[in-house]
């Protein structure tokens, strides 16, 4: 078997182990196992990532033939290009850190081997995601990660409202999936294909209009609107933080939710000859980015912010891909991988401490009692706000300039954004580590410093997180091996980016001392604010009517309840009465015309109806037999 | 002919023959689903009728005709593989054993059905068919189950009536020796007046059972007040009847009204599928959500096969199959919650899931089977059938792939309440494991959904050749026509 399919496989015996022998193991056993397929997986991944360095294309194996049935030829087959074999390092590295912190994250707990085997799917079905050689094994992973996010966010289930935040997620992303199977189907109709390599040559040739790659393109997006949490159908991502932490760092941040951009990326050719669809992309990025960063400001839950967050982050991801600039999207793709997992990872390692408390505002002065998850954390927030030399400077400034060069106006509002990040990430940090403890005695009593299996993965994603930016420094720090991302990813993405202006090295200088000023501004204002000042988010009662909007997330979740639940509700109930009176209740006239004429006959009948007819079906059936014979 | 004679005979034995009656059902039931497979052994897809059995019977022009081709060897493999699974379900020994004679004799009658290649004999098997149910819900079904009975015989007797006009008419125009094969009544030449009027009669029976919307009067009630076995028998097998015959003699009989009638099909198709959907979401009766989502799938499938395009076709055979293994496997789930909890209104289910964690893993890969999650038998079929009505109708196929997303409302809404969630019902503690003819029951159709969501083209390649021969059968009518 090759390569390809066991990374893509030992997941799954991951799974099957922990679904079907973890329950009657030790927690110790079940979790390991499941975590070495994952660094098995991982290791092999790097084995990929060499092959695909030396070899001038991807590597590619086929498994079975999944269907033919007229246009519709597929493959189950994978492959390995430098997008993905980035993307497996990325799930695999990730996921391995996330499974070694879940083991101690989720001791105790009785669904324990439950846990395991859902992450193990997970990973698996995101493997299919980014390995699959053609759009359907996309849609398979596409699809799979989305259940596996229901059963994770829905994984303490006797709790109602996790149940509902768990169908949310997968009914929103399943909006999604449909323009993204529209979009298969336009591809089928138009290209005769599914697979990558053949979409991809034929759509250079200029063989269909630019019309229809534009729908296709739309179609796409709308997929990965659903799935990485853009307007409009983000709500659902804020509520997917029911799930427990490590599901929110693995899925809700690194990777699951990076696949719309992943899918832009691989589809780039096509976006390429799609300005309109570009436009939407910039339009919807940019609005899902502020809207996000604006709610973010208000939160008081730790993983509410953190999710806001993401969702703002994805928006800033997309704006790289709607001016066409994969490489940077790509490059922020990784970095905030680390730095998001490193967050929630963090941010799981307090509510750990507390006894599952979430409110910032209960908290406070955690940095004496947690060092390690103190100094990881602000590393995280240092890096997400863009502090210099921080891995998330150099992405964030990568996106920063690339735009500049394109669309002023963009940038200036992306740069306001980049500023409200600062400031909600130092109002987290801030408030939940620096000041007085303001929980329960307790609560303080029993506050200690996470185990070595949590804070392990935190202190490797710290690292990450601190120095990721050296895979793609800019040409003003280095000279040789700049931008070695962007190089790596050429043969899928350069013919798409060459011709991308870049602002000239004085500007670049300029640009990013505006990106540091703004940095420099969140850093003083938070410290003015809740450590110089001392104060606490305020109660909901004092807030400003700017502030309650945001802290009400623009009551957006409200609307939806409103426009779509209730309009389902009310067509459900009409339905349901006219079917009643009219197709089941139409017959009752007819059932009374025969009640009228069967009295007439009612002499006739005067035993069991049944036995009637079963002597009946017994003569019938004799005398068909006997005419057989005759 | 065994296929139709080994289970009419054992429902007969087992009729009489008391505590072994379930036994003597199972293994007649067995024995015809092991015949089925030995014949698929041997079949040949490219060769088009195989096996051929023909006798005359009643008259000359009569004959008892059998013969599989692909489409029909799909069907009976799907009956002949349900019916066991069914028995199990019943398999408590509460039950009377004229429950398992029916249940048993039922199985041959639709062996019938999808043998027949004599349009006469086609309907005595479709009309045959019909009495085991009558039965079945009229002596074990709940609330007012006469006239739900009652309402359910109007409708399919009416349907029957114009299935029997339109073959006694095609018959008549067959050329001396008249002959009710299906050879014969497909070579009639209609005109295109003759063609509405007689496919009227056909789509009439065959609209009923699926059933197309506006003819679905008859399912909703029925399903929820026929015993489970009997939801199963109906939503599992029966409803592939009228399917079946949209494929296998209404669209060959009258080629020259398909291009009237298939618009309207794929219409009412996916208007089905919108309506049913949208109920189905509102319903708090576990089998009424299940009812309602059959109608709503059925309306895809009958839409995917209005198409007529080698896509639809086929995506609409491999869902009947996947269908039948799902609404069975659901109503099978809900009769063991039902059977220990007494109820199965959602708002007083919830909780299932910590007190029944095998049975809860088994009814949630139904319920994605279901809701056509990659990797279940679900996917494949419902991809393909949005892909040809897609293909034959942009927004036809864009209102059709909406059922995605409702799909997923109402079956995780059923899988939710009732499984998950908090405890609503003090029975739940004494919930406990499964039997063991449950728990085989269901990991048999478990297996069915897994192991079909990633090899779908085994089926696939069954009934390929045998859909293209259909497809120039009723091309080369079409070009005579014009």
């Amino acid at each position: 078997m090759s390569t390809l399919f066991l990374a893509l496989l030992l997941p799954v015996f991951g799974f099957l182990f922990s679904g079907i022998a973890g329950k009657h193991l030790p927690e110790k056993i079940t979790g390991w196992i499941s975590s070495l397929t994952i660094l098995g997986s991982f290791v092999l991944s790097v084995g990929i990532f060499n092959d695909v360095a030396n070899a001038t294309s991807g590597i590619a194996a086929v498994g079975f033939n999944f269907l033919s049935v007229g246009d519709v030829i597929v493959d189950f087959a994978i492959q390995a290009d430098r997008l993905t074999s980035i993307m497996m390092l990325v799930i695999t590295g990730i996921g391995f850190l996330i499974h070694v912190y879940s083991i101690s994250y989720m001791h105790g707990d009785p669904g324990f081997y439950k846990f395991f085997a859902y992450l193990n799917l997970f990973v698996f079905n995101m493997l299919v995601l980014v390995m699959g050689s053609n759009f359907l094994m996309l849609f398979f992973g596409w699809e799979g990660v989305g259940l596996c996010s229901y059963l994770l966010i829905g994984f303490w289930y006797e709790n109602e409202s996790y149940g509902k935040a768990a169908r949310k997620a997968f009914i929103m992303n399943r909006i999604g999936d449909l323009g993204l199977l529209i979009g298969l189907f336009l591809i089928i109709a138009n290209f005769k294909s599914l697979n990558y390599t053949e979409v991809m040559a034929a759509a250079s040739t200029g063989a269909v209009s630019t019309e229809i790659i534009t729908a296709i393109c739309v179609a796409l997006f709308v997929g990965a609107m659903g799935k990485s949490a853009q307007i409009p159908l983000y709500t659902w991502l804020p509520d997917a933080m029911a799930g427990p932490t490590p599901v929110s760092a693995l899925i809700h941040a690194a990777t699951m939710v990076t696949a719309g951009i992943y899918l832009v990326v691989r589809c780039n050719v096509l976006f390429e000859m799609a300005p309109a669809a570009q436009q939407l992309i910039l339009w919807v990025g940019l609005a899902t980015s502020i809207l996000a960063a604006l709610i973010g400001l208000k939160q008081n839950d730790i993983k509410k912010v953190l999710a806001y967050s993401t969702v703002s982050q994805l928006g800033l991801m997309f704006i790289a891909l709607g001016i066409g600039a994969y490489s940077a999207a790509m490059f922020h793709l990784i970095t905030h991988a680390f730095f998001k997992a490193l967050l929630f990872l963090g941010s799981g390692s307090v509510i750990h401490a507390l006894g599952g408390e979430q409110d910032i505002r209960k908290m406070g002065g955690l940095k004496k009692a947690m060092p390690i998850t103190y100094y990881t954390f602000l590393i995280g927030t240092l890096a997400i706000s863009g502090m210099p030399l921080f891995s998330g400077f150099f992405s964030k400034d990568e996106i920063l300039a690339t735009l500049f060069a394109q669309n002023t106006v963009v940038w200036a509002l992306t740069v306001i954004s980049a500023l409200i990040t600062g400031i909600y990430m130092f109002r987290v940090f801030l408030v939940t580590f620096h000041g007085g403890f303001r929980g329960t005695h307790e609560q303080e009593h029993h506050l200690h410093e996470s185990p070595a299996l949590i804070t392990f993965p935190l202190i490797v994603l710290a690292l990450l997180s601190l120095l990721g930016g050296l895979i793609n420094l800019p040409e003003l720090f280095t000279h040789n091996n700049a931008q070695w991302l962007k190089h790596w990813l050429n043969p899928i993405i350069g013919a798409s980016q060459e011709s991308l202006h870049h602002p000239e090295h004085h500007t670049e200088w300029l640009l990013m001392a505006i990106a540091v000023g703004a940095f420099v501004v969140a850093l003083l204002y938070t410290r003015n604010k809740y450590i110089a000042k001392q104060s606490i988010p305020e109660s909901d009662a004092e807030m400003t009517e700017l502030a309650k909007l945001s802290s009400n997330k623009f009551y957006v979740d409200e609307l939806y309840d409103k426009a779509v639940v209730t309009t389902t509700e009310i067509v459900g109930d009409t339905l349901q009465k006219t079917d009643d009176g009219i197709f089941i209740g139409a017959i009752g006239g007819v059932n009374k015309l025969f009640g009228i004429i069967a009295n007439g006959f009612k002499f006739i009948q005067n035993g069991k109806i049944h036995y009637y007819l079963l002597y009946m079906v017994a003569g019938i059936v004799i005398i068909m037999a006997l005419n057989l014979f005759r | 002919m065994e296929l139709i004679l080994i289970p009419i005979l054992s429902g007969l034995i087992a009729a009489w023959a008391g505590k072994w009656s379930r036994w003597i059902a199972l293994l007649g039931s067995i024995i015809t689903g092991v015949l089925v497979v030995t014949l698929w052994s041997q079949f040949d897809p490219t060769k088009g009728f195989q096996f051929i059995f023909d006798k005359p019977w009643f008259s000359s022009a009569i004959h008892f005709k059998t013969g599989i081709d692909g489409i029909g060897l799909l069907l009976l493999l799907l009956i002949n593989f349900l019916t066991p699974v069914i028995l199990l379900s019943a398999f408590g020994k509460d039950k009377q054993s004229l429950v398992f004679a029916l249940i048993v004799a039922m199985q041959g009658a639709l062996n019938g059905v999808f043998l027949a290649l004599d349009g006469l004999m086609f309907y005595i098997f479709w009309e045959l068919a019909l009495i085991p149910i009558y039965f079945i819900a009229g002596m074990w079904g709940e609330g007012d189950r006469f006239k739900t009975t009652i309402r359910f015989f109007i409708y399919t007797f009416i349907g029957s009536l114009g299935l029997l006009a339109s073959l006694l008419y095609l018959y008549s125009k067959t050329p001396d020796p008249s002959s009710f094969s299906w050879e014969a009544l497909v070579a009639v030449k209609l005109s295109v007046k003759e063609a509405i009027a007689v496919g009227a009669g056909l789509l009439l029976a065959f609209a009923v059972k699926i059933p197309i919307l506006p003819f679905h009067g008859w399912q909703p009630k029925t399903y929820v007040e026929a015993p489970s076995f009997g939801s199963m028998l109906l939503s599992g097998i029966m409803l592939k009847m009228g399917l079946y015959g949209l494929i296998r003699w209404f669209m060959p009989l009258v080629p020259e009204a398909l291009s009237f009638y298939n618009p309207i099909i794929v219409t009412l198709g996916i208007a089905g599928v919108i309506y049913g959907a949208y109920i189905a979401i509102r319903k708090k009766d576990l089998k009424g959500i299940v009812a309602y989502s059959s109608l709503s799938h059925v309306g895809l499938i009958a839409a995917g096969i209005a198409t007529l395009s080698f896509t639809g076709l086929q995506g609409g055979l491999l869902q009947m199959l996947s269908h039948g293994v799902n609404a069975v496997g659901l109503f099978f789930a809900i009769d063991i919650i039902e059977r220990r909890l007494h109820t199965r209104t959602l708002n007083q289910l919830g909780g299932i899931a910590k007190v029944a964690p095998l049975f809860s893993v088994l009814f949630i890969i139904l319920v994605f089977g279901a809701t056509a999650v990659p990797f279940t038998n679900g996917f494949p079929g419902e991809l393909l059938l949005l892909k040809s009505i897609f293909s034959f109708h942009a927004w036809q196929g864009i209102i059709a792939g909406l059922t995605i997303i409702l799909c997923a409302v109402y079956m995780l809404r059923l899988f939710q309440f009732s499984m998950f969630g908090k405890a609503n019902n003090d029975q739940l503690t004494s919930f406990g494991a499964l039997q063991w003819h449950e728990a085989l029951g269901m990991m048999v159709l478990v297996l069915f959904v897994v192991f079909f969501g990633l090899f779908p083209q085994t089926l696939l390649d069954i009934s390929g050749p045998s859909i293209q021969q259909l497809q120039q059968v009723i091309e080369q009518s079409k070009e005579v026509l014009s």
